[in-house]
């Protein structure tokens, strides 16, 4: 138990915490406003792939950093362009289309990038984010820039989701749509725009591994991360607090595992300390899932005029 | 953007249907193979050479064609009761894990068993680890109301680790000088060749033979109108007196067994042990083969075959004039979304406004 201990009181393993964090916020966010207005977006693991790709060479190309992250996010609309309508335009299955798109960006990502090196066994670099040593707070001063908008991200998302008209528009189409169109609130374009918003954000979170944690695109470097967003939406109970407490905690384990990993007396086999997220975000799920307040709406395609 | 539904469906319509989804997915593929700079018409012909020109490349497809048909039934027949399992990735290396801890050369020589027993136990195995590893979260579904789908995925990392786990402990083969494989299978446990020379194994029969099963439970028994009830509406399906849990759970047993029978039938006719690459994915592209033969059970035989021929044509294709493989993940995706509305356009006619 001096191992955790130790671990514990390291200030750079609170630095990793932050880092690992980072993304998860992005896309538990994203994914949020999604769900919130009532369309699940299982495009998102494809969607980091794109983000992380197309940010990166962007940069790689010679553009600014921020205009990389600006054409993740740009990428990420692109492709919630395309779920909402898929899903909400012609109102086809949500679970289907959202696989289609994480598979179609993945497979168009991949292709890109052997395409524009086809003939590379080192992956090319560019220069990341650099930490933002002249703030006077320990943890975040070692992190880059994008960590601090993923923070400042969750007050934002909060305050649109329920202090704006907009954000009670989208919480209105996500618990029911028949209500709201009753009310003017037109529910196909509130929800379009929830989903491009929220896939913009799932952009970014990939553009902060190829932008920030490494410097580099490999294949499979999301690994899952997607997925795990989509859980931890449902650990959060779809709040924004909560979604940033979520990814903090699971953070908070992935850091752990990996340390522990590395320590000296590690007697289990190293696969099993990697299986704990996974285990940890079905836990969760299964935690919360007698009292998970669904968004009523949500996987439940709209028609106009239809019951 | 308003949707209408059509009251029946032209006969133009289904026709133009399948015609568009091809045209708008050559169109995609079409722009990217002029990105990587490439002749157009000469990457067609050696993808479909690749694929279906000759008896070797229709060996290749048919081989590459036998999991995908497999992964495609197990996910046509969760997919009909709406039991969204992406989990048959995991399913299928589950099941060749167990296909190997019963029938491989453990200790050198493997379980002193008569062939006609270790076979059959062999293939329950692997049906049955498949079986168990879905069940979990169809349970889940049902009793806790836990999404099926973010479940099943995040097992399919738990498995691959586990998986990795024992290729480096227990099961590990010891001859092959470090690489992550397990232990050979007995080799009287392989399946057979179908075309001599080729890799076209058995397993084909048993794709078959499994298709037409469930397309029979589907059409002539009781429990196959279950789950169509229960995936058509499960609360009226309950009304109406069908045992909705019981269902679930058979389809969860059903659609595992199939993809863990995958992992098998690739491990006896094909690998004969277990690597952490042996499968590209094809458990999530099942689910776009049951998605392209709309979730029809001998569909899913043509849209098996047409997705290998792919993969395989751009293997060829991509030696010979440079462009990357990962243009058949492309053609996949995009045909899936393709179909997908060009279905919708059969049902519903498109109001601008």
């Amino acid at each position: 138990m001096s191992d955790v201990a130790d671990i514990l009181s390291n200030v750079s393993f609170w630095v990793a915490v932050l880092r690992i964090a980072t993304p998860l916020i992005f896309g538990t966010l994203g994914v949020l406003l999604c769900e919130r207005a009532g369309v699940l977006n299982l495009g998102i693991e494809g969607i980091m792939v794109a983000g992380a790709f197309a940010g990166w060479l962007a940069v790689y190309a010679g553009a600014p950093l921020w205009v990389g992250v600006g054409v993740a996010a740009l990428t990420g609309a692109v492709f919630g362009l395309l779920h909402a309508f898929l899903t909400v335009g012609l109102a086809l299955s949500q679970h289907v289309s959202g696989l289609g798109i994480t598979l179609l960006a993945t497979a168009l990502s991949y292709y890109g990038y052997r395409v524009s090196f086809p003939k590379v066994n080192t992956p090319p670099t560019v220069t990341p984010f650099a930490p933002m040593e002249w703030l006077p707070i320990p943890v975040l001063d070692a992190q880059t820039p994008l960590t601090l908008l993923a923070l400042l991200m969750v007050p934002v998302v909060a305050y649109v989701l329920y202090r704006t008209p907009a954000g009670l528009a989208v919480r209105m189409v996500g618990e029911n749509p028949q209500a709201a169109e009753g009310q003017g609130v037109s529910v196909a374009a509130t929800r379009t725009g929830a989903i491009v918003g929220g896939s913009a954000l799932m952009g970014v979170a990939g553009s902060f591994l190829t932008l920030s944690a490494f410097n580099a695109f490999f294949f499979n470097m999301i690994n899952g991360r997607g997925w795990i967003c989509v859980a931890l939406v449902v650990f959060a109970s779809w709040r924004p607090g909560k979604a940033l407490l979520g990814a903090l905690l699971f953070a908070f384990f992935d850091a752990l595992q990996l340390r522990l990993q590395q320590s000296g007396d590690a007697v289990l086999p190293y696969q099993l300390y990697l299986m704990l997220p996974y285990l940890l975000s079905i836990l969760a799920l299964v935690l919360v899932a007698r009292k998970a307040s669904y968004p009523q709406a949500l996987m439940k395609p709209y028609r106009k005029g239809e019951r | 953007m308003r949707l209408e539904r059509r009251h029946g469906t032209s006969r133009a319509a289904l026709v133009l249907a399948p015609f568009g989804a091809v045209a708008f997915t050559l169109l995609v593929s079409t722009l990217l193979v002029l990105w990587a700079g490439a002749p157009v018409g000469r990457t067609y012909a050696l993808l479909l050479q690749g694929g279906f020109g000759s008896v070797f490349a229709w060996s290749e497809t048919l081989t590459r064609a036998v999991p995908l048909i497999l992964t495609g039934l197990a996910a046509t027949v969760a997919f009909k009761a709406r039991l969204f399992n992406i989990g048959a990735e995991g399913q299928l290396y589950a099941g060749a894990l167990a296909a190997v801890a019963v029938g491989g050369m453990h200790g050198g020589t493997g379980f002193d068993l008569p062939l006609w027993l270790l076979y059959p136990l062999m293939m329950l195995a692997a049906a049955t680890a498949g079986a168990l590893l879905l069940l979990g979260p169809a349970l889940m579904k049902n009793k806790l109301g836990v999404d099926e789908v973010v479940t099943t995925l995040l097992i399919n990392f738990i498995v691959l680790l586990g998986v990795s786990a024992m290729l480096d402990g227990p099961m590990k083969d010891p001859t092959a000088m470090g690489w992550p494989q397990s232990v050979s299978l007995q080799s009287e446990l392989e399946l057979g060749k179908l075309i001599a020379q080729t890799r076209v194994h058995t397993g084909l029969l048993w794709a078959g033979a499994l298709s037409v099963i469930v397309w029979a439970l589907f059409k002539y028994t009781v429990i196959g109108f279950d789950i169509r009830a229960v995936g058509a509406n499960a609360r009226a399906a309950a009304f109406a007196g069908v045992p909705v849990t019981r269902t679930v759970v058979l389809v969860a047993l059903l659609s595992g067994a199939l993809a863990g029978l995958a992992g098998a039938i690739e491990v006896a006719g094909r690998t004969s042990y277990v690597t952490l690459d042996m499968s590209p994915g094809y458990g999530y592209s099942g689910i776009v083969i049951a998605m392209l033969a709309g979730l029809h059970p001998l569909g899913v035989l043509a849209a098996g075959v047409f997705v290998a021929g792919e993969l395989v044509g751009a293997d060829t294709m991509s030696r010979a004039v440079g462009v990357p493989t990962y243009i058949a993940d492309v053609i996949v995706a995009a045909s899936l979304i393709a179909v997908l509305v060009a279905t919708l356009l059969t049902q519903y006619r498109v109001r601008l406004k």
